[in-house]
Protein backbone atom coordinates (compact mmCIF):
# COMPACT_ATOMS: atom_id res chain seq x y z
CA UNK A 1 0.00 0.00 0.00
CA UNK A 2 1.45 3.24 -1.15
CA UNK A 3 0.82 6.49 -2.78
CA UNK A 4 2.69 8.99 -3.04
CA UNK A 5 3.03 12.41 -5.16
CA UNK A 6 5.84 12.61 -7.89
CA UNK A 7 7.31 16.06 -9.15
CA UNK A 8 7.79 16.24 -13.37
CA UNK A 9 7.39 18.96 -15.63
CA UNK A 10 4.63 18.87 -18.03
CA UNK A 11 6.25 17.38 -21.86
CA UNK A 12 3.41 19.15 -23.67
CA UNK A 13 5.39 22.77 -24.63
CA UNK A 14 8.28 24.50 -23.80
CA UNK A 15 6.20 26.82 -20.62
CA UNK A 16 7.60 23.93 -18.05
CA UNK A 17 4.61 23.59 -15.83
CA UNK A 18 5.21 21.67 -13.16
CA UNK A 19 2.77 18.76 -12.09
CA UNK A 20 2.86 15.73 -9.66
CA UNK A 21 1.61 12.35 -10.55
CA UNK A 22 -0.01 10.57 -7.88
CA UNK A 23 0.99 7.21 -7.85
CA UNK A 24 -0.95 4.68 -6.11
CA UNK A 25 0.97 1.34 -5.65
CA UNK A 26 3.26 1.92 -8.67
CA UNK A 27 0.66 3.06 -11.24
CA UNK A 28 -0.30 6.32 -12.13
CA UNK A 29 -3.92 7.56 -10.77
CA UNK A 30 -3.88 11.49 -12.06
CA UNK A 31 -2.10 14.91 -11.78
CA UNK A 32 -1.94 17.49 -9.58
CA UNK A 33 -0.65 20.94 -10.52
CA UNK A 34 1.93 21.79 -8.51
CA UNK A 35 1.15 24.53 -6.22
CA UNK A 36 4.95 26.07 -5.04
CA UNK A 37 6.24 25.33 -9.06
CA UNK A 38 7.66 28.59 -10.10
CA UNK A 39 6.18 28.60 -13.44
CA UNK A 40 2.50 27.62 -12.98
CA UNK A 41 1.61 28.39 -9.51
CA UNK A 42 -0.74 25.38 -9.29
CA UNK A 43 -2.56 25.90 -12.17
CA UNK A 44 -2.75 23.83 -15.90
CA UNK A 45 -3.73 24.17 -18.61
CA UNK A 46 -6.17 21.12 -20.24
CA UNK A 47 -2.89 19.54 -21.55
CA UNK A 48 -1.25 19.50 -18.11
CA UNK A 49 -4.13 18.25 -16.66
CA UNK A 50 -3.92 15.25 -19.18
CA UNK A 51 -0.29 15.19 -19.21
CA UNK A 52 -0.19 11.18 -18.23
CA UNK A 53 -3.09 9.94 -20.21
CA UNK A 54 -0.71 8.87 -22.95
CA UNK A 55 0.96 6.57 -20.34
CA UNK A 56 -1.05 3.61 -20.79
CA UNK A 57 -2.98 4.17 -23.71
CA UNK A 58 -3.09 0.98 -25.55
CA UNK A 59 -1.95 2.70 -29.16
CA UNK A 60 1.18 4.19 -27.71
CA UNK A 61 4.32 3.47 -29.20
CA UNK A 62 6.63 1.34 -27.15
CA UNK A 63 8.66 0.32 -30.06
CA UNK A 64 10.21 2.23 -33.25
CA UNK A 65 8.50 1.08 -36.13
CA UNK A 66 9.72 0.66 -40.10
CA UNK A 67 7.44 0.92 -43.06
CA UNK A 68 7.97 -2.19 -44.72
CA UNK A 69 6.19 -2.60 -47.71
CA UNK A 70 3.63 -0.36 -47.00
CA UNK A 71 2.69 -1.50 -43.85
CA UNK A 72 4.36 -0.33 -40.53
CA UNK A 73 6.29 -3.10 -38.48
CA UNK A 74 7.64 -3.24 -35.20
CA UNK A 75 11.59 -2.53 -35.13
CA UNK A 76 14.15 -2.49 -32.79
CA UNK A 77 16.12 0.61 -31.84
CA UNK A 78 19.28 -0.82 -33.52
CA UNK A 79 17.48 -1.68 -36.49
CA UNK A 80 15.32 1.59 -36.45
CA UNK A 81 18.77 3.98 -35.88
CA UNK A 82 20.58 2.14 -38.57
CA UNK A 83 18.48 2.49 -41.16
CA UNK A 84 17.66 6.18 -40.14
CA UNK A 85 21.39 6.98 -40.36
CA UNK A 86 22.23 4.88 -43.30
CA UNK A 87 18.91 6.95 -45.35
CA UNK A 88 20.50 10.30 -44.13
CA UNK A 89 23.84 9.47 -45.32
CA UNK A 90 22.68 8.26 -48.84
CA UNK A 91 20.19 11.29 -48.99
CA UNK A 92 23.01 13.97 -48.09
CA UNK A 93 25.74 12.12 -50.52
CA UNK A 94 22.96 12.57 -53.33
CA UNK A 95 21.36 15.34 -52.90
CA UNK A 96 23.70 17.33 -50.28
CA UNK A 97 22.96 18.43 -46.95
CA UNK A 98 20.31 20.84 -47.77
CA UNK A 99 17.97 18.51 -49.19
CA UNK A 100 17.82 17.48 -45.51
CA UNK A 101 15.75 19.34 -42.72
CA UNK A 102 15.62 18.40 -38.77
CA UNK A 103 12.30 19.38 -37.05
CA UNK A 104 12.64 19.68 -33.00
CA UNK A 105 10.16 19.63 -30.16
CA UNK A 106 9.13 22.14 -27.41
CA UNK A 107 8.99 18.79 -25.25
CA UNK A 108 11.96 17.94 -25.37
CA UNK A 109 14.83 19.55 -22.75
CA UNK A 110 16.69 22.42 -24.00
CA UNK A 111 19.89 19.98 -23.98
CA UNK A 112 18.42 17.69 -26.66
CA UNK A 113 17.47 20.58 -28.77
CA UNK A 114 21.23 21.54 -28.16
CA UNK A 115 22.15 17.88 -29.46
CA UNK A 116 19.52 18.36 -32.61
CA UNK A 117 20.42 21.10 -33.93
CA UNK A 118 24.33 21.00 -33.22
CA UNK A 119 23.43 17.18 -34.90
CA UNK A 120 22.53 18.97 -38.21
CA UNK A 121 24.98 21.87 -38.48
CA UNK A 122 28.17 19.86 -37.42
CA UNK A 123 27.34 16.32 -38.42
CA UNK A 124 25.05 16.53 -41.65
CA UNK A 125 26.24 20.44 -42.83
CA UNK A 126 22.61 21.87 -42.47
CA UNK A 127 21.05 25.39 -41.27
CA UNK A 128 17.52 24.07 -41.70
CA UNK A 129 16.13 23.92 -37.92
CA UNK A 130 13.19 24.31 -37.01
CA UNK A 131 10.67 23.56 -34.39
CA UNK A 132 7.33 21.40 -34.09
CA UNK A 133 5.10 24.39 -34.23
CA UNK A 134 6.01 25.25 -38.12
CA UNK A 135 5.61 21.35 -38.61
CA UNK B 1 0.71 23.18 17.06
CA UNK B 2 2.59 21.03 13.83
CA UNK B 3 4.20 19.13 16.89
CA UNK B 4 1.48 18.23 18.22
CA UNK B 5 -0.15 17.34 14.63
CA UNK B 6 2.88 14.62 13.86
CA UNK B 7 2.78 13.42 17.63
CA UNK B 8 -0.84 12.54 17.04
CA UNK B 9 -0.42 10.96 14.04
CA UNK B 10 2.29 8.97 14.98
CA UNK B 11 -0.05 7.56 17.81
CA UNK B 12 -2.78 6.98 15.08
CA UNK B 13 -0.14 5.05 13.00
CA UNK B 14 0.19 2.40 15.11
CA UNK B 15 -3.60 1.50 14.75
CA UNK B 16 -4.67 2.81 11.35
CA UNK B 17 -3.30 2.03 7.97
CA UNK B 18 -2.49 4.95 6.79
CA UNK B 19 -3.07 9.07 7.53
CA UNK B 20 -3.62 11.35 4.47
CA UNK B 21 -1.25 14.34 4.41
CA UNK B 22 0.66 16.93 3.44
CA UNK B 23 4.92 15.60 3.13
CA UNK B 24 7.66 18.50 2.20
CA UNK B 25 10.48 16.82 0.43
CA UNK B 26 13.82 18.20 -1.27
CA UNK B 27 11.49 18.28 -4.30
CA UNK B 28 8.30 20.30 -2.62
CA UNK B 29 4.88 19.49 -0.89
CA UNK B 30 2.66 17.21 -1.93
CA UNK B 31 -0.41 14.93 -0.79
CA UNK B 32 1.07 11.75 0.64
CA UNK B 33 0.03 8.69 2.54
CA UNK B 34 1.97 8.65 5.89
CA UNK B 35 2.05 4.82 6.72
CA UNK B 36 4.08 3.46 10.45
CA UNK B 37 7.53 4.04 10.48
CA UNK B 38 7.87 7.08 7.95
CA UNK B 39 9.03 10.04 8.13
CA UNK B 40 6.90 12.57 10.45
CA UNK B 41 9.09 15.48 10.52
CA UNK B 42 7.89 15.88 6.96
CA UNK B 43 4.56 16.12 7.69
CA UNK B 44 3.47 19.71 7.18
CA UNK B 45 0.07 21.93 6.59
CA UNK B 46 1.41 24.10 3.83
CA UNK B 47 0.08 24.44 0.97
CA UNK B 48 -2.94 23.24 0.84
CA UNK B 49 -3.95 20.40 -1.28
CA UNK B 50 -7.66 18.67 -1.66
CA UNK B 51 -7.27 15.90 0.53
CA UNK B 52 -10.52 14.47 0.82
CA UNK B 53 -10.42 13.12 -2.95
CA UNK B 54 -7.19 10.97 -1.72
CA UNK B 55 -9.48 8.99 1.25
CA UNK B 56 -12.05 8.38 -1.29
CA UNK B 57 -9.42 6.75 -4.03
CA UNK B 58 -7.71 4.84 -1.41
CA UNK B 59 -10.64 3.76 0.64
CA UNK B 60 -11.93 2.74 -2.77
CA UNK B 61 -9.16 0.59 -3.38
CA UNK B 62 -8.75 -1.01 0.01
CA UNK B 63 -12.26 -1.62 1.21
CA UNK B 64 -11.28 -3.17 4.90
CA UNK B 65 -8.23 -0.56 5.37
CA UNK B 66 -9.29 2.58 7.60
CA UNK B 67 -7.52 5.47 7.10
CA UNK B 68 -6.71 9.10 8.92
CA UNK B 69 -6.66 12.44 7.37
CA UNK B 70 -5.03 15.63 8.79
CA UNK B 71 -8.11 17.99 7.45
CA UNK B 72 -8.35 21.67 7.75
CA UNK B 73 -12.43 23.10 7.92
CA UNK B 74 -12.89 23.01 4.41
CA UNK B 75 -11.32 18.95 3.74
CA UNK B 76 -13.95 17.80 6.41
CA UNK B 77 -16.54 19.85 4.73
CA UNK B 78 -16.09 18.62 1.71
CA UNK B 79 -15.76 14.53 2.96
CA UNK B 80 -19.52 15.24 4.65
CA UNK B 81 -20.42 15.78 1.39
CA UNK B 82 -18.43 12.97 -0.30
CA UNK B 83 -19.82 10.65 2.55
CA UNK B 84 -23.16 11.53 1.77
CA UNK B 85 -22.57 10.43 -2.06
CA UNK B 86 -21.09 7.22 -1.25
CA UNK B 87 -17.68 8.43 -1.58
CA UNK B 88 -15.89 8.01 1.93
CA UNK B 89 -17.04 5.67 4.39
CA UNK B 90 -17.19 7.56 7.53
CA UNK B 91 -17.05 4.36 9.69
CA UNK B 92 -13.67 3.99 8.46
CA UNK B 93 -12.23 7.46 9.29
CA UNK B 94 -10.17 8.93 11.58
CA UNK B 95 -10.27 12.53 11.25
CA UNK B 96 -7.51 14.83 12.61
CA UNK B 97 -8.52 18.22 12.17
CA UNK B 98 -6.68 21.36 12.56
CA UNK B 99 -8.08 24.65 12.76
CA UNK B 100 -6.87 27.63 10.28
CA UNK B 101 -5.31 30.49 11.98
CA UNK B 102 -7.10 34.04 11.61
CA UNK B 103 -4.71 35.10 8.74
CA UNK B 104 -5.24 31.89 6.71
CA UNK B 105 -9.01 31.83 7.29
CA UNK B 106 -8.92 35.71 6.10
CA UNK B 107 -6.97 35.06 2.65
CA UNK B 108 -9.69 32.36 2.12
CA UNK B 109 -12.17 34.96 3.30
CA UNK B 110 -13.97 31.64 5.54
CA UNK B 111 -16.61 31.66 7.03
CA UNK B 112 -15.99 28.46 8.89
CA UNK B 113 -12.20 28.29 9.21
CA UNK B 114 -12.39 24.61 11.81
CA UNK B 115 -13.25 21.16 11.28
CA UNK B 116 -16.30 19.90 13.07
CA UNK B 117 -15.51 17.03 14.77
CA UNK B 118 -19.10 16.12 15.18
CA UNK B 119 -19.95 14.42 12.05
CA UNK B 120 -17.26 11.62 12.67
CA UNK B 121 -16.55 8.41 14.82
CA UNK B 122 -13.07 9.45 15.33
CA UNK B 123 -12.56 12.71 15.38
CA UNK B 124 -10.20 15.46 17.22
CA UNK B 125 -9.38 19.14 16.52
CA UNK B 126 -5.92 21.00 16.49
CA UNK B 127 -5.78 24.18 17.60
CA UNK B 128 -8.16 27.02 18.57
CA UNK B 129 -10.91 28.33 16.03
CA UNK B 130 -10.64 31.46 14.30
CA UNK B 131 -13.66 33.49 13.95
CA UNK B 132 -14.85 33.67 10.99
CA UNK B 133 -13.21 35.80 8.55
CA UNK B 134 -14.25 39.26 6.48
CA UNK B 135 -16.51 38.45 3.80
CA UNK B 136 -14.99 38.30 -0.23
CA UNK B 137 -14.87 42.32 -0.91
CA UNK B 138 -15.53 41.55 -4.65
CA UNK B 139 -19.05 39.40 -3.44
CA UNK B 140 -19.84 42.76 -1.79
CA UNK B 141 -18.96 44.78 -4.69
CA UNK B 142 -21.22 42.47 -6.98
CA UNK B 143 -23.61 42.74 -4.89
CA UNK B 144 -23.88 46.60 -5.25
CA UNK B 145 -24.13 45.99 -8.80
CA UNK B 146 -27.11 45.84 -11.54
CA UNK B 147 -28.36 42.72 -13.18
CA UNK B 148 -26.69 44.56 -16.45
CA UNK B 149 -23.66 45.23 -14.20
CA UNK B 150 -23.73 41.68 -13.21
CA UNK B 151 -24.44 40.18 -16.69
CA UNK B 152 -21.28 42.73 -18.33
CA UNK B 153 -18.84 41.43 -15.16
CA UNK B 154 -19.68 37.46 -15.34
CA UNK B 155 -18.71 38.43 -19.58
CA UNK B 156 -15.78 39.57 -18.72
CA UNK B 157 -14.37 37.13 -16.63
CA UNK B 158 -15.95 33.88 -18.58
CA UNK B 159 -14.52 35.39 -22.08
CA UNK B 160 -11.02 34.30 -20.02
CA UNK B 161 -12.02 31.00 -19.72
CA UNK B 162 -9.36 28.84 -21.52
CA UNK B 163 -11.69 25.56 -20.77
CA UNK B 164 -8.85 23.68 -18.93
CA UNK B 165 -11.50 21.96 -16.99
CA UNK B 166 -9.01 22.55 -13.63
CA UNK B 167 -11.87 23.90 -11.51
CA UNK B 168 -13.32 20.84 -12.05
CA UNK B 169 -10.23 18.39 -12.02
CA UNK B 170 -9.38 20.05 -8.95
CA UNK B 171 -12.90 20.17 -6.77
CA UNK B 172 -13.30 17.72 -4.33
CA UNK B 173 -17.12 17.40 -4.91
CA UNK B 174 -16.87 16.76 -8.41
CA UNK B 175 -16.28 12.86 -8.47
CA UNK B 176 -18.79 11.67 -11.53
CA UNK B 177 -17.71 9.19 -13.71
CA UNK B 178 -19.83 10.85 -17.11
CA UNK B 179 -19.55 15.17 -16.99
CA UNK B 180 -21.93 17.80 -18.29
CA UNK B 181 -18.89 19.70 -19.26
CA UNK B 182 -17.90 17.05 -22.17
CA UNK B 183 -21.14 16.01 -23.38
CA UNK B 184 -21.09 17.85 -27.13
CA UNK B 185 -25.57 17.82 -26.14
CA UNK B 186 -24.16 20.86 -23.52
CA UNK B 187 -20.90 21.76 -24.84
CA UNK B 188 -19.85 22.29 -28.02
CA UNK B 189 -16.39 20.89 -28.78
CA UNK B 190 -13.03 23.38 -29.96
CA UNK B 191 -15.01 26.45 -28.87
CA UNK B 192 -12.96 28.99 -27.06
CA UNK B 193 -13.71 31.28 -24.95
CA UNK B 194 -16.87 28.48 -23.96
CA UNK B 195 -20.58 29.37 -24.37
CA UNK B 196 -21.45 32.52 -22.40
CA UNK B 197 -22.90 31.92 -19.59
CA UNK B 198 -23.78 28.19 -20.15
CA UNK B 199 -20.72 26.46 -19.30
CA UNK B 200 -19.86 27.94 -16.02
CA UNK B 201 -23.40 28.13 -15.03
CA UNK B 202 -24.23 24.33 -15.65
CA UNK B 203 -20.95 23.65 -13.00
CA UNK B 204 -22.65 26.34 -10.81
CA UNK B 205 -26.01 24.52 -11.27
CA UNK B 206 -24.14 20.89 -10.67
CA UNK B 207 -22.22 22.57 -7.29
CA UNK B 208 -25.12 23.69 -5.80
CA UNK B 209 -25.53 21.79 -1.96
CA UNK B 210 -22.56 20.75 -2.90
CA UNK B 211 -19.57 23.40 -3.04
CA UNK B 212 -17.94 23.78 0.72
CA UNK B 213 -16.22 26.90 -0.32
CA UNK B 214 -12.51 25.48 -0.35
CA UNK B 215 -11.79 27.62 -3.29
CA UNK B 216 -9.55 25.48 -5.02
CA UNK B 217 -11.22 25.86 -8.53
CA UNK B 218 -10.21 30.05 -8.01
CA UNK B 219 -6.70 29.21 -7.04
CA UNK B 220 -6.22 26.44 -9.89
CA UNK B 221 -7.74 28.56 -12.29
CA UNK B 222 -4.48 29.54 -14.81
CA UNK B 223 -7.20 32.81 -16.09
CA UNK B 224 -7.50 34.23 -12.76
CA UNK B 225 -12.07 33.81 -12.70
CA UNK B 226 -12.95 34.72 -9.18
CA UNK B 227 -14.98 31.63 -8.94
CA UNK B 228 -15.65 31.93 -5.12
CA UNK B 229 -17.93 34.84 -5.64
CA UNK B 230 -20.15 32.35 -8.45
CA UNK B 231 -19.98 29.75 -5.85
CA UNK B 232 -20.49 32.38 -2.12
CA UNK B 233 -23.64 33.29 -4.36
CA UNK B 234 -24.63 29.68 -5.22
CA UNK B 235 -24.28 28.83 -1.65
CA UNK B 236 -25.80 31.79 -0.49
CA UNK B 237 -28.90 30.65 -2.28
CA UNK B 238 -29.30 27.17 -1.51
CA UNK B 239 -28.91 28.35 2.12
CA UNK B 240 -31.41 30.92 1.87
CA UNK B 241 -34.19 28.87 -0.38
CA UNK B 242 -33.69 25.71 0.82
CA UNK B 243 -32.07 26.08 4.56
CA UNK B 244 -29.13 23.71 3.68
CA UNK B 245 -25.24 24.39 4.45
CA UNK B 246 -23.02 22.27 2.38
CA UNK B 247 -20.45 20.42 4.37
CA UNK B 248 -22.41 20.88 7.39
CA UNK B 249 -24.68 18.03 8.79
CA UNK B 250 -24.13 14.56 7.58
CA UNK B 251 -27.23 13.53 8.47
CA UNK B 252 -29.26 16.17 6.07
CA UNK B 253 -30.39 14.92 2.55
CA UNK B 254 -28.53 17.31 -0.49
CA UNK B 255 -31.80 19.35 -1.68
CA UNK B 256 -30.79 18.48 -5.00
CA UNK B 257 -31.49 14.54 -4.42
CA UNK B 258 -35.24 15.59 -2.90
CA UNK B 259 -38.08 16.76 -4.57
CA UNK B 260 -39.81 20.09 -3.29
CA UNK B 261 -42.65 18.31 -1.25
CA UNK B 262 -39.49 16.95 0.60
CA UNK B 263 -37.85 20.02 0.61
CA UNK B 264 -39.87 23.08 0.61
CA UNK B 265 -38.56 26.38 -0.98
CA UNK B 266 -38.32 28.72 2.08
CA UNK B 267 -38.67 32.35 -0.09
CA UNK B 268 -41.88 32.98 -2.25
CA UNK B 269 -39.42 34.52 -4.71
CA UNK B 270 -36.76 33.07 -6.09
CA UNK B 271 -33.49 36.19 -5.88
CA UNK B 272 -31.42 37.38 -9.06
Amino acid sequence: MEYKNVLTTCIYCGCGCGLYLEVLDGEIVGVIPAKEHPVNQGRLCIKGWNAADFVYHPDRLKTPLIRKNGELVEATWDEALSLVAERLGAIKAESGPNSLAFLSSAKCTNEENYLMQKFARAVIGTNNVDHCARL
Amino acid sequence: MIEEIRAHVAEKLQELDGVVGLRQTAEGTAPYLFRQGDDLSQLVLHPRYPLSPIVSLLQKRYPEARFGIVARGCDARALVEMAKREQVDPDRLYLLGVACTAEEAEECHCADPAPDPAPWLQAEVIGAPAEGASPNPIVVEYEGMSLEERRAFWRQQFLKCIKCYGCRNICPECFCESCALEDEVWVERGLLAPPFPMFHLIRAMHMSGRCVACRQCELTCPAHIPLTVLYDLIRRDVGNLLGYVPGADIEAAPPLSLTLDEAPLLVETIPH
